[in-house]
């Protein structure tokens, strides 16, 4: 098992912490992982992305150029990665502001309208949680109580009374992606 | 059941140097390792292990302050990235003159001058050459992975106490911002002052009590001693040479063509040997853990099945030299390098794998 991932959108919608609560998932059910940050003055303000690779064995680079999944949150991130997407692959993204939609016939696209439902759900910040309980509908590389574990050793215990917010964020996005 | 955390590079230098009962830091901020004293600051070891940490009002401080509290016996370090670490070159010399022991992290950014943020690893000749003034060498360990960032702490402590002198972690900008599975290793508390005084007695300036002076000093002004001095410094180097090079093969037993790299370049380097060997090209990685010393034994030994060597670097040239003294010629020995914060992709390394074969056969 190895799946290699692309998270990109703007700063601030959450990209580098799903990535984040993503890897931690995997080391709780026993993966290797890597989350490699795009880092440096391209972050404030603009364009974030974050690679997430997680494997049953070693890994090798953790900078790579095609990817098995990509989520996208913003046009400038499709524009930029959906050629990256291997064949077969699997292109995930929030429809709100897309202008261009994914054209490509040999991926597998999904969409989640995660915006439109965290507003809905009245709490923008659970936004990630919807995105990433859809990609783990469409790809259960990791089950939901690792996801749980590795928020509660990411979060600080202060936090860990929204554990079971995001958990429910998880679940809707399990229930509306469409693809 | 061991305890598993998810780490940056730089979080997993900080956590290690409180477990393995590090006394003290001393650094002032940089990109991209400001997240070690971040994170040290965070964790608040004052109130736990008694572990000192300290910003400094710069990098010159910094490193004086480590002489201070290495001359005392302590376990000092500090973290920085090139340009600070160009800061410290005096400061590394001094402490290699009055045989200190120390870590010194180097978090590698793009040069020459201020350069950039992104990744480099342009500061090798800076590392296992000097670094500063005088006949000396760090003892240099590169890590690859977090894990390794986390384990190399420790094992420089050891290393700098067993031969008094100073250690580098060598590591690059991926290194210190990506974030892997990281074991922690079970606690290795503070030595106390009577352990200390067992250990470092004989040379640290720790208390005088019932025994001769310790002085800690890099001055001497008769050449005939100074010479003497000097050789024995060299024999301590020949010592470290012989006995603590560290390196890592992989798929190398059948290996007709060898990609030898450190850091993340290594990484890379063997994504690219998985593609190579995809193709039917019978690729090897040998990734020294050690850059000083450097395991030129080693890789001689290696060479002498090998066509060609392609040596992959963040820079545009440095480690290859130590490659080609190593094989002394013997067989053709190629560089690949980026620059300027711009990583090499596992493909590119491929193909100029490739080029290099097509020229030996």
């Amino acid at each position: 098992m190895k799946e290699e991932i692309i998270i990109a959108g703007f700063g601030g919608q959450g990209v580098l912490s799903m990535g984040k609560i993503l890897a931690y998932s995997g080391v709780m059910q026993g993966q290797e992982v890597t989350w490699m940050p795009s880092y440096g003055p391209e972050m404030r303000g603009g364009t974030a992305n974050v690679t997430v690779i997680l494997s049953r064995d070693r890994i090798s680079s953790p900078i790579i150029h095609e990817f098995d999944t990509a989520i996208i949150l913003n046009q400038q991130s499709l524009d930029k990665f959906e050629g990256a997407v291997k064949r077969g692959g699997l292109l995930l993204y929030d429809p709100n502001g897309i202008t261009a939609p994914p054209a490509r016939a040999d991926v597998r696209v999904c969409r989640v309208a995660a915006t439109e439902e965290a507003a809905k759900m009245g709490n923008a910040k659970i936004f990630n949680m919807i995105v990433l309980g859809a990609f783990l509908k469409v790809k259960p590389i990791v089950q939901l109580e690792n996801v749980v574990k590795g928020l509660q050793k990411s979060l600080p215990e202060r936090a860990h009374k929204l554990i079971p917010m995001n958990e429910q964020a998880i679940l809707r996005g399990m229930e509306i992606v469409e693809g | 059941m061991p305890d598993l955390r998810l780490m940056k590079g730089n979080e997993a230098i900080a956590a290690a140097a409180i477990r393995c009962g590090c006394d003290a830091y001393f650094g002032y901020p940089i990109t991209p390792q400001s997240e070690v004293m971040e994170t040290l600051m965070d964790m608040r070891p004052w109130e736990t292990t008694g572990m000192v940490v300290l910003q400094a009002e710069s990098e010159i401080a910094s490193i004086n302050m480590v002489y201070g509290a290495a001359s005392a016996g302590k376990r000092a370090m500090t973290s920085s990235s090139s340009p600070g670490v160009s800061l410290m070159a005096e400061g590394l010399s001094y402490l290699a003159g009055a045989e200190l022991p120390c870590l010194v992290v180097n978090v590698s950014r793009g040069g020459p001058g201020l350069g950039t943020i992104q990744p480099s690893q342009a500061d090798y000749f800076m590392a296992t050459k000097g670094g500063g003034h005088g006949d000396f060498h760090l003892i240099v360990l590169a890590p690859a992975s977090v894990q390794e960032m986390y384990d190399f702490v420790p094992l420089a402590f050891d290393l700098a106490f067993t031969y008094r002198n100073p250690a580098m972690i060598l590591a690059d900008g991926v290194i210190g911002q990506m974030m892997e599975k990281v074991e922690l290793r079970p606690p290795r508390p503070r030595p106390t002052d009577e352990e200390m005084q067992k250990s470092v007695g004989s040379w640290a300036v720790t208390g005088k009590r019932n025994r001769r002076r310790n002085i800690i000093t890099s001055v001497e002004l008769d050449p005939a001693v100074h010479e003497k001095f000097n050789q024995k410094l060299q024999a301590k180097y020949a010592e470290i040479q012989e006995k603590e090079a560290r390196y890592e093969e992989l798929l190398c037993s059948d290996a007709q063509y060898l990609i030898v790299a450190y850091g993340i370049s290594a990484r890379i380097g063997q994504k690219a040997v998985e593609l190579l060997r995809s193709e039917g090209v019978k690729a090897g990685l040998f990734r020294p853990i050690t850059l000083y010393p450097f395991p030129a034994k080693s890789l001689a030994a290696r060479a002498r099945q090998l066509k060609g060597i392609l040596c992959v670097e963040l820079s545009a040239g440095q480690m290859v030299e130590d490659v080609r003294l190593s094989v002394e010629s013997a067989l053709p020995v190629a560089h690949f390098g980026r620059n300027g914060g711009i990583i090499h992709s596992p493909n590119e390394v491929a193909e100029a794998m490739k080029k290099l074969k097509t020229n030996c056969e």
